[in-house]
């Protein structure tokens, strides 16, 4: 999923302090499964601007509402009749979400109330790590399964540098050296003799250094 | 004389909170006017939301009374509701609100006498910070 996480309040507060009118719109996707955008997380920030109005004596009108997704036109449509009806809107879904919604609706305001961190999954409730870079060309079978991509901090394809110390990463005694992981998971499944396989370099052209990606796929395409 | 009546909302937990407000109850021993009472089958039930809406509504103070870390019928609630506590009150920090107006309390299903306690602190303590808005 892509994991995201709320912005500070003060922050959005400073984004919409001139607004009267907010709807904060939330995303059944990514952003629920990880607790920063679904509909309880639309109530919380609801909640927390209408106590902030409250405090401070100022008049603000707060509409909650949640799209299954924010990244597929069709959902976004579903806010055309009320969106004009609000000064500013307030995505909390990933990067995708209020983009869509600013191309959907080009007059409207949008905040974005979340920042979008990495692809990845649930280690244990609460905590999530990165998986999966998104490089457009995945190499993980070589790797018994783990992506040095994303998980190696120098993104290293040809084995450990020489800041790996007992297993973990110089950066920080909390990051495992993926390095070190992917060599034992390799001799455990009697394999390590495929890491000295050649392997042509790799083409970064499908990752974000090719620029802007697009996905076209003409079986789909209406 | 300080003449505010703070508002309070107090959830508590059927299993120990509740059973400690029937033995007050019978002791005698009434809870302040101003403390309301929202009874909740555990007190791991209780969202970031829940212990916002009274906020909204106008409520000075908010408190959570729930068993003991060791003898939460459900293993974890109380555990869980602290959690949420503390992230409510770093949400009513940044709000520049005294964290100080939502606590969390362990009880007794038999100590009558500390369920009041607790209501009588914290109204003690709320009418020290003044109303919120």
């Amino acid at each position: 999923m892509i994991v995201a996480e709320p912005k500070p309040i003060k922050e959005i507060l400073e984004m919409v302090k001139d607004f009267k009118k907010v709807l904060i719109i939330g995303c059944k996707g990514c952003v629920t499964v990880c607790n920063v955008g679904g509909s309880k997380e639309v109530g919380i920030l609801a909640s927390t601007l209408r106590i902030d109005a409250k405090k401070n004596g100022k008049k603000i009108e707060v509409e909650e509402h949640t799209l299954e997704r924010q990244c597929d036109p069709e959902y976004v449509d579903e806010i055309k009749d009320i969106i004009n009806d609000y000064e500013a809107v307030i995505s909390i879904a990933c990067g995708v979400g209020p983009q869509f919604l600013s191309e959907r609706f080009p007059s409207a305001r949008v905040f974005p109330g979340v920042n979008t961190k990495f692809m990845g999954g649930a280690t244990e409730h609460g905590i999530w790590s990165e998986r999966c870079a998104g490089c457009g060309q995945c190499v993980i079978h070589y790797f018994g399964g783990i992506c040095p991509i994303a998980r190696c901090s120098k993104s290293l394809l040809n084995g450990p540098c020489g800041g790996s110390d007992h297993g973990k990463c110089e950066i920080s005694k909390d990051v495992d050296c993926i390095w070190d992981i992917i060599v034992r998971k390799m001799m455990e499944q009697d394999r390590l003799d495929e890491l000295l396989e050649f392997k042509p370099p790799k083409s970064w052209t499908t990752a974000r250094d090719g620029g802007p990606r697009q996905l076209i796929r003409e079986e789909l395409v209406i | 004389m300080n003449d505010f009546k703070p508002q309070i909302i107090a959830f508590c937990c059927t299993n120990c909170a509740s059973s400690a407000a029937q033995v007050a109850e019978g002791m005698k021993k009434t809870l302040p006017e101003n403390v309301k009472i929202i009874q909740v089958p555990c007190t791991g039930r209780i969202e970031v939301l829940h212990l916002l809406k009274p906020f909204e509504e106008g409520a000075d103070g908010v408190y959570v009374a729930g068993c003991q870390e060791d003898s939460c019928q459900y293993v974890s609630g109380i555990t869980k509701a602290a959690k949420r506590v503390e992230h409510v009150k770093k949400i009513l920090e940044e709000l520049d609100i005294e964290p100080e107006r939502i606590s969390v309390f362990n009880l007794y299903a038999g100590k009558g006498h500390e369920f009041v306690q607790v209501a009588l602190d914290m109204t003690d303590k709320i009418k020290e910070l003044g109303p919120v808005m």
